[in-house]
């Protein structure tokens, strides 16, 4: 098969999918709408498999195809043609998008079983995972943005799904403005790169990098940047753009796992390490990414810890999960950044399916001080969730572990890095423990808090498979990149296979002369903390009643603190929206009505004698009107002409 | 090959408008209305079939002499300055018609009639290359429209029409003086006799001091940009424009933001850049700048309209602060997407009117607070809705985007703080139309929703409206080529000549007027 025939199947298998289901959105027919729409990714999937393979067949230095469909934009010089490129990056991400897409949309079949449009629902999430697909084989910036907003427009039409609900449409449009911000500093951006390189295509932009890095804040390349991570910060919801990812919780639970968890979001990581080379000659840029990842990392987490949504932990989880991966490529830890991503794509989109199965059961219960028990009704959910739980918290073998030591690592040896945001790493971490295992407390464990009237079940088949394949994936799929330090230990040799896969495709940091003793020492430390934490969390929430409100109690200033997310949106809303609207408003009545028109009107009253004769003009008699109306014109034109 | 299709695309909607007035039944007005503008249509692609697309010259010339005196003439021609905008008049003609099929109730014979000689004025604006014939059909454009205003308008149709009338004519005023002032001027080119071709307007070399105002150049730029301004109209003098719409029925909405509107940029694209660039060149900055105010002053101002046609409305003065910001620029990006946003806004605005009017026409209500959970009720007219939204709010693959980006990017290489300024508008954009989404659609059902539930759907007359302007958002969004390689050469003839610009056209006509200059051929002008 021809490569350019593969490239259009994978992205005509979903866009076929939108089609059919789009155009009979108000079917109720879930199981023909599922059906449909999950083949279409997963046929899509085989086709990334096929491209895959290809690409594998490759010499590793010449990992790269690339097709060219059509000239989109050409003017002058700049030329943003419909072209794709599947490298060794984009590899990984359309394995992702698709793989993790398929069971996202399998467990979709069920989850939606009960809903009046599951048509209109599945064509919004074959649209998304077309735009995913442009965004990440894009070879230049702008196809690349195309699927950036396309993206964005899908998580706009799906968290507003339920749009009946004032509060979820509104979250969706706040998703979109808030984004917005990010996509108008990404576009200065985009044009900060093509004033530079006189390109916007990465291949040429790579080609033409100069070999010395930037200093200071104003050369044209860290302006660049600056403002594509500040597009970053939008999409991959960052401080100070990450208000509108916990609201984007008003979705359905599997838009947050595939949207909000596993792919969208993870968009920003991905356009920096798409553009690592260009990062590289800008240090400063890459010391404030590294900061504002891992500020957002920890203050995510201190939130995660008195939310009593479930699927809040997890978004605030979302939140500082990105955050670590920004820290990652802050410090030029690209391969551990991509690495983090793909592991975070599987144990978060099976958490949130897990707490899409636990709403589920529940009748749409999602307040966790209302669970509780829920292990001996629903043993496939939990076991699943189990797994990851242990690979967001690091534990070894699953695959958090493997890929957020990576993070700490880099952040700690690499000359980019520094101790102090490594030492917010380690404490973040711990804190994610401590909050995942009060989730798992809450949740499953401990005694039932259920309401009498409610009998949690098993979820469907459909609904538990995608969790069961998720859960080897958590398990497993962190062996892909077991560091030397360890795969010395074991038997074989393990190669970090992800590490060789990316090398020619991702710049990366030289760590220079590394202490093995230090990476052990610092791979033990983060262990203790995560444990500690665990048992703490385990003790107060399982074993001992009521401490956790004593707690609560004592540290009431901080609870409160925390559990109103600081304050954040009121902050928005009072220093930002509300005066934005009031100043609207007097711009309104005070320049429009009140200033420029009060001049026009002593023109126009100037003019009364004329709006008393037109008055008068209007009698309903055609002919006269006709007349005017000739009249008028042989005035002005006679007028000019005398003129 | 001697071609009248210009002037029969430009009188035949007039011829019509009359014969409706006088010959026609009232009940068959419609018909009689819909036939003969689709008829100006059809005749217009073939303007787009004997378009050369090779050259930047001036096509399809017609020239007769009017006023010999003062080397006044009929003098009309095509480039690809003015191709699309011909096309995107002639093809939204018929779209308002059918527009209007159940809307208009009354006096329907004068209301089509001043409709297809509304065509006949903005057709003429567009293709007219003497500057007098420019000036008439600019000017008489007003008429049809005060009529539209003043006898199918609102409430407060009379103050909006009379507003409207004031503001457009003092500015004409300022530009009626230049005019003759360059006509003036022609005196002094070689045969020493008076003309008002533009062509010879664009031979002068009008004397230029920088820092002062009171000079030839600065005095003529600043009469045009005057009238123009207003046109289009940018910040500060942009005040009639809500009024006008509000009280406009929505046929007059749509020609007055899909094509008129476009005659003041027109006029800054075919006039203002290439007759007086330095100038343009100088204070350049002052029209970038307003027209920044403009984006985000309509933007914040559309945010808070209770009526949602006044928020289209300001909406308008923000999107054509893009085709304005774009335009002067002076590059060839800024100066490609703002012809593009042109065309872009005649879609989408005019499409948003129509969706507007379509809804009006079944609620009699335009308050955004009256709505809320108008997609449960309508779901087709709310996808179209959300399509043009989209549009508007210039989403990647829609016609809206390609226009913003080369007018962002044509700006930035202009000026980097206006350019971020601008980007600002990108995210206000969403904001307005978003929320207006939000209130009118979402949410729980509004009183007036309802009241109406049965009957908000659109029905197939409707969607025959609107479906051709959807089809143009994607086409025109993912295949922007097909339509910018028919401009591509005037524009480029435009930028690389902007201090020298000059127009010629193959004289394969017969001029009348012996005291014209001898045209050379030059069709490889670049």
């Amino acid at each position: 098969m021809d490569i350019k025939i593969a490239f259009i199947l994978l992205f005509t298998f979903p866009l076929l999918g939108f089609l059919f289901n789009g155009l009979r959105f108000k079917s109720k027919n879930y199981k023909l709408a599922g059906t449909v729409a999950t083949s279409a990714v997963f046929l899509s999937f085989l086709t990334a498999v096929f491209l895959v393979i290809k690409l594998v067949g490759l010499e590793p230095s010449a990992r790269a195809m690339s097709v060219h469909f059509f000239d989109w934009i050409n003017i002058g010089d700049f030329k943003a043609n419909a072209s794709f490129l599947l490298d060794p990056i984009s590899a990984v991400m359309i394995l992702i998008i698709t793989g993790v897409g398929t069971l996202i949309h399998l467990f979709s079949i069920g989850y939606m079983s009960h809903d009046n449009r599951p048509s209109k629902y599945f064509a919004y999430l074959n649209l998304f995972l077309f735009n995913m697909l442009l965004l990440v084989l894009g070879d230049n910036l702008l196809v690349l943005f195309v699927g950036w907003e396309g993206v964005g427009l899908c998580s706009y039409l799906l968290i507003g799904f339920w749009f009946t609900d004032v509060e979820k449409a509104a979250a969706g449009m706040k998703a979109f403005i808030t984004n917005r911000i990010g996509d108008a500093a990404f576009l200065l951006g985009l044009f900060l790169v093509f004033q530079t390189f006189g390109t916007i295509e990465f291949s040429a932009i790579n080609s033409l990098l100069p070999t010395t890095p930037e200093s200071g804040w104003t050369g044209p390349i860290t302006l660049a940047c600056l403002f594509l991570f500040i597009g970053a910060t939008g999409k991959s919801a960052q401080i100070p753009l990450y208000v509108w990812l916990p609201d984007a919780m008003a979705g359905p639970t599997p838009v947050s796992a595939l949207i909000h968890a596993a792919t969208m979001v993870t968009a920003g990581v991905y356009l920096i390490i798409r553009m690592s080379g260009l990062y590289m000659l800008a240090p400063d840029v890459m010391m404030l990414i590294a900061i504002i990842g891992a500020l957002t990392a920890f203050f995510a987490a201190t939130i995660g810890i008195t939310q009593n949504d479930i699927k809040k932990v997890l978004a605030y989880s979302t939140v500082s999960q990105l955050g670590y991966m920004f820290l990652a490529v802050g410090v030029g830890a690209f391969v551990p950044a991509l690495f983090h991503l793909m592991t975070h794509a599987f144990f978060k989109a099976l958490m949130f399916l897990g707490s899409g199965s636990v709403i589920h059961a529940m009748h749409e219960e999602q307040d966790i001080r209302k669970m509780g028990g829920l292990k001996k009704h629903m043993p496939i959910t939990h076991f699943t969730f189990v797994l990851g739980w242990l690979a967001i918290i690091g534990i070894p073998p699953l695959a958090g572990f493997f890929s957020k030591d990576e993070i700490l690592w880099y952040t700690y040896a690499s000359p980019a890095g520094s101790k102090i945001l490594w030492i917010l790493g380690v404490v973040t971490a711990g804190m994610t423990a401590f909050y995942m295992t009060r989730l798992m407390a809450l949740t499953f464990w401990g005694k039932s808090r259920v309401p009498k009237d409610v009998h949690p079940h098993e979820s469907p088949k459909s609904m538990t498979i995608p969790l069961i394949v998720l859960g080897v994936l958590s398990f497993v799929g962190g062996w892909i990149g077991i560091p030397h330090v360890i795969s010395e230990f074991l038997p074989g040799h393990i190669p970090n296979v992800l590490k060789y896969w990316l090398k020619p495709a991702v710049e990366s940091i030289n760590l220079g002369e590394v202490n093995m003793a230090d990476e052990i020492m610092g791979m033990t430390l983060s262990m203790a903390v995560v444990i500690g934490s665990s048992l703490l969390a385990y003790f107060m929430y399982v074993m001992k009643d009521g401490l956790a409100d004593k707690f609560t109690k004592a540290l009431a200033p901080l609870h409160n603190q925390s559990k109103n997310k600081y304050f954040i949106d009121e902050f928005y809303f009072a220093g930002i929206i509300n005066p934005l609207i009031d100043i609207s408003k007097s711009l309104w009545l005070y320049i429009d009505v009140n200033f420029i028109d009060k001049i026009t009107h002593l023109a126009s009253d100037f003019a009364t004698g004329c709006g008393r004769g037109i008055r008068e003009l209007q009698n309903g008699n055609i002919q006269r009107y006709a007349m005017y109306m000739s009249f008028g014109l042989i005035v002005v034109l006679t007028f000019i002409l005398m003129g | 090959m001697f071609s009248w299709t210009l002037s029969l695309v430009i009188f035949i909607p007039l011829f019509f408008a009359l014969y409706i007035l006088f010959f026609a039944k009232e009940k068959n007005a419609k018909w009689y209305a819909l036939g003969f503008s689709s008829s100006v249509f059809i005749l217009s692609l073939r303007i787009l079939r004997d378009f050369d697309i090779g050259t930047a010259s001036l096509q399809m010339v017609e020239k007769y002499s009017w006023v010999q005196a003062f080397g006044i003439n009929y003098f009309v021609g095509i480039d690809g300055i003015s191709l699309w905008l011909v096309i995107l008049t002639t093809f939204l003609t018929p779209i308002t018609i059918l527009g209007s099929w159940t809307a208009v109730k009354e006096k329907q014979k004068i209301f089509f009639a001043s409709i297809l000689a509304m065509e006949t004025t903005l057709l003429g604006t567009f293709l007219a290359m003497d500057a007098v014939l420019f000036y008439v059909f600019f000017e008489a454009a007003l008429i049809p429209m005060y009529f539209l205003i003043g006898l199918w308008g609102g409430p407060r149709k009379i103050y909006a029409s009379i507003k409207f009338f004031i503001y457009t004519m003092f500015g004409s005023v300022f530009m009626l003086l230049a005019i003759i002032t360059l006509m003036v001027m022609t005196t002094t080119l070689e045969g020493g006799a008076m003309s008002a071709s533009i062509l010879d307007f664009y031979k002068l070399d009008i004397p230029f001091v920088g820092n002062t105002l009171i000079n030839s150049q600065t005095l003529l730029f600043f009469a045009f940009c005057l009238a123009f301004a207003i046109k289009c109209p940018m910040f500060p003098v942009h005040t009639w424009l809500p009024d006008a719409h509000t009280e406009a029925p929505t046929a007059g909405s749509v020609i007055l933001a899909g094509v008129m509107l476009k005659m003041g940029t027109y006029g800054f694209l075919r006039l203002v850049l290439p007759l007086f660039p330095e100038a343009t060149a100088y204070w350049a900055w002052l029209m970038m700048l307003l027209a920044v105010i403009g984006i985000i002053y309509g933007a914040l101002v559309a945010m808070v309209q209770p009526d949602i046609k006044k928020l289209v409305a300001y909406s308008s003065v923000s999107h054509m602060g893009y085709v304005v910001l774009g335009l002067f620029a002076l590059n060839h990006y800024g100066v490609t997407g703002g012809l593009y946003q042109m065309l872009n806004h005649g879609v989408s605005t005019g499409a948003l009117f129509l969706l507007v009017g379509i809804i009006y026409e079944r609620t009699h209500n335009r308050e955004i607070s009256k709505y809320g959970g108008l997609a449960k009720a309508a779901p087709w007219f709310t996808i179209i809705f959300m399509i043009i939204t989209f549009s508007s709010i210039a989403v990647p693959m829609t016609n809206g985007f390609i226009g913003e980006f080369l007018i962002l990017m044509g700006a930035f290489q202009a000026n980097k703080v206006l350019a971020a300024l601008a980007a600002l508008g990108v995210v206000l954009g969403a904001t307005y139309m978003l929320w207006m989404v939000k209130k009118v659609f979402f949410g729980t059902d509004g009183e007036l929703v309802e009241k109406y539930r049965d009957k908000l759907e659109i029905n197939k007359r409707e969607v025959a409206v609107l479906a051709p302007l959807v089809v143009l958002v994607f086409w025109m969004g993912l295949l922007p080529g097909h339509f910018l390689k028919w401009s591509e050469k005037s524009i480029n003839h435009l930028m690389n000549n902007k201090d020298n610009y000059y127009l010629t056209y193959e004289n394969k006509t017969i001029t009348q007027d012996k005291n014209q200059f001898a045209f050379v051929n030059k069709a490889e002008d670049q």
